[in-house]
């Protein structure tokens, strides 16, 4: 042992300490990158720190430094290969591995308890044995949660929810059943219950996510960014770390904080979200007799027309754009209009996109300045006074039924006052409704003119046409 | 009677999820996505329990399911380091403000 248990807790204080600078950072596009800086700090100190009081380095030493190589590659190459537009599934992605990693470190604890002076095989201390089962299960509720979000946000698999009958019944058993394994497990500390509470896990993580549709993922991914969270402090109890125990509990915070500011853009509970199957069947039947009221088509010259007899023009991004990747030649249409003097802004709502700051992202990749990008509350009244309000993509989040129909499933979601606009120019593929499956008001409204196409090739036409 | 250092622990935890409360309100909504690298990559601090798993052992058995387990975590955690703050750096780097000399 080089380093001393005691010196070594004060190194890994010093690096939670980072890691909670890490977040403090991102306060502001400012200081963000700075605390990118402490975070990688944090982290290279709590390698260190590790390598330097284990100490004896058999040759094993060798294979950490190879397997810790691979990764590192692999990780790498993928920060710098992936496009913008595919963060959420890499975001999903990652979690798994956390949640994996958690698994990982618990049962090698479980098998090995002696190299973490835990006690004996068999004979395992009982507050370790409990910390160490919430850490495997959370572990793995995250990885199979999150490798069903990945493959639902890449399109493997469908993004509509899949529900079957008793399946929160099911559910709620299998939770009961992990506390009854964990007791089990510590009363009699056989193996078989902590492979049994492994494989239970994975089974829930798998069973909670497929009841939730495509465009509630925002939450999932927040949810799933919280749990992996809580896995890691399970494990930083059981290891007896400080820099796991306080990264946990930001990271489980920070995704709890997350997963409500999402429900709340949605005016949904929690609950209800991750129960899931929203809007799956019921609206289809009453949409039948509205599909015959008369919209107005237009193409991109009359969009470019009424643009350039504008003063000011409002953009609303949704998950179209970035399913269109036109967030480039939206910003050159942008740059065009300002050369004419037209004063053009963004407005997001909380839950454009597939996950938290989705579309903040990709207008920062295409350049365009963080100060002309602005929340929902920030510039909900500006569109009272703009002319035209540039819809790309997104649908129910301006859809005036929330604020009107209390029928609406949306009712009483913040939507963005863009009808209050003196016209609106709707860039969609069809008329089709939104993931909530209910008609927009908005497409039928004298001022609106629905643009059919796709984002990006409607948004280079209007370029043109300027 | 003396005070069980689990205690000690829990302290730190509950504290930490206060202060990660106030911290992560103050992160401005166009930074969530960069938040939630940033905290994928702070939460492969997991690592570390990796690294034991794997260091563990006498010298002529290294290859137990224990030590190859640890060699496994090591590497998907240091995807996740390597991967989530680079990709939050590439990501920052892009956040610019208007340029003054229009």
């Amino acid at each position: 042992m080089i380093m001393s248990a005691n010196l070594s807790a004060i190194f890994y204080l010093v690096s939670g300490v980072l890691f909670i600078l890490a977040l403090r950072g991102l306060s502001s596009p400012e200081t963000s990158r700075q605390g990118n800086f402490f975070g990688i700090l944090g982290m290279v100190i709590a390698i260190t720190v590790t390598f330097l009081s284990v100490g004896s380095f058999s040759t094993g030493l060798i294979y950490v430094l190879i397997f810790l190589l691979i990764g590192g590659l692999i990780g790498a190459f993928i920060a710098y290969k992936i496009p913008m537009t595919a963060m959420p599934e890499l975001v999903a992605g990652f979690h798994s591995l956390v949640g994996l990693s958690a698994v990982f470190v618990a049962i090698s604890a479980f098998l090995n308890p002696e190299a973490f002076n835990l006690g004996l095989p068999g004979d395992i201390k009982l507050a370790s044995l409990i910390e160490m089962s919430i850490g495997a299960a959370v572990g793995a509720i995250t990885f199979s949660g999150s490798i069903i979000a990945f493959l639902k946000l890449q399109g493997i698999m469908s993004g509509s929810p899949i529900t079957f009958k008793g399946q929160h019944f099911l559910n709620a058993l299998l939770l009961v059943s992990i506390i009854v394994l964990t007791y089990l497990l510590c009363s009699s500390q056989s193996s078989n219950f902590f492979w049994i509470l492994v494989a239970v896990s994975f089974l829930i993580g798998f069973l909670l996510i497929i009841p939730i549709g495509g465009a509630d993922m925002p939450v999932v991914i927040s949810m799933l960014n919280s749990y992996s969270g809580w896995a890691a402090a399970g494990i930083g109890f059981t290891l007896e770390n400080t820099a796991l125990i306080i990264t946990g509990a930001l990271v489980g915070s920070s995704g709890a904080i997350l997963s409500y500011i999402m429900c709340k853009g949605m005016n949904r509970s929690f609950f209800n979200v991750i129960l899931g199957g929203f809007g799956a069947t019921d609206q289809a039947s009453s949409k039948g007799s509205k599909e015959q009221k008369p919209v107005k088509n237009g193409n991109a010259e009359d969009a470019a027309f009424l643009m350039k007899n504008a003063s000011s023009v409002i953009i609303v991004p949704g998950y179209g754009m970035a399913v269109a990747q036109a967030q480039h030649a939206l910003r050159e249409m942008v740059d065009t209009l300002k050369k004419n003097d037209i004063k053009v802004s963004y407005a997001i709502h909380p839950v454009a996109g597939r996950m938290p700051g989705h579309m903040n992202v990709l207008l920062a990749e295409a350049n365009v300045p963080y100060d002309e990008v602005f929340e929902l509350e920030e510039i909900n009244n500006d569109f009272a006074n703009a002319d035209v309000a540039f819809v790309i993509g997104a649908n129910d989040v301006t859809n005036p039924a929330a604020k009107t129909d209390p029928q609406s499933p949306i009712y009483g979601m913040p939507v963005l006052d863009v009808e209050k606009c003196k016209s609106v120019l709707f860039v969609k593929r069809s008329l089709s409704p939104g993931y909530a499956g209910i008609d927009n008001d908005l497409f039928y409204k004298e001022n609106t003119l629905m643009l059919f196409a796709d984002a990006k090739k409607m948004t280079e036409d209007i370029t043109k046409n300027l | 009677m003396e005070i069980d250092p689990f205690i000690f622990r829990l302290s730190i935890f509950i504290l930490s999820i206060f202060i990660g409360y106030y911290v992560v309100w103050s992160v401005t909504p166009s930074l969530h996505t960069p938040l939630m690298s940033v905290t994928n990559a702070i939460s492969s601090v997991i690592i570390v329990g990796a690294i034991i798993a794997g260091l563990a052992g006498s010298p002529d058995s290294i290859f137990t399911i224990s030590n190859i387990l640890g060699f496994l975590a090591i590497s998907l955690a240091a995807v996740n380091i390597f991967g989530g703050f680079l990709v939050t750096q590439r990501m920052l780097q892009m956040y610019k403000k208007k340029k003054k000399d229009k």
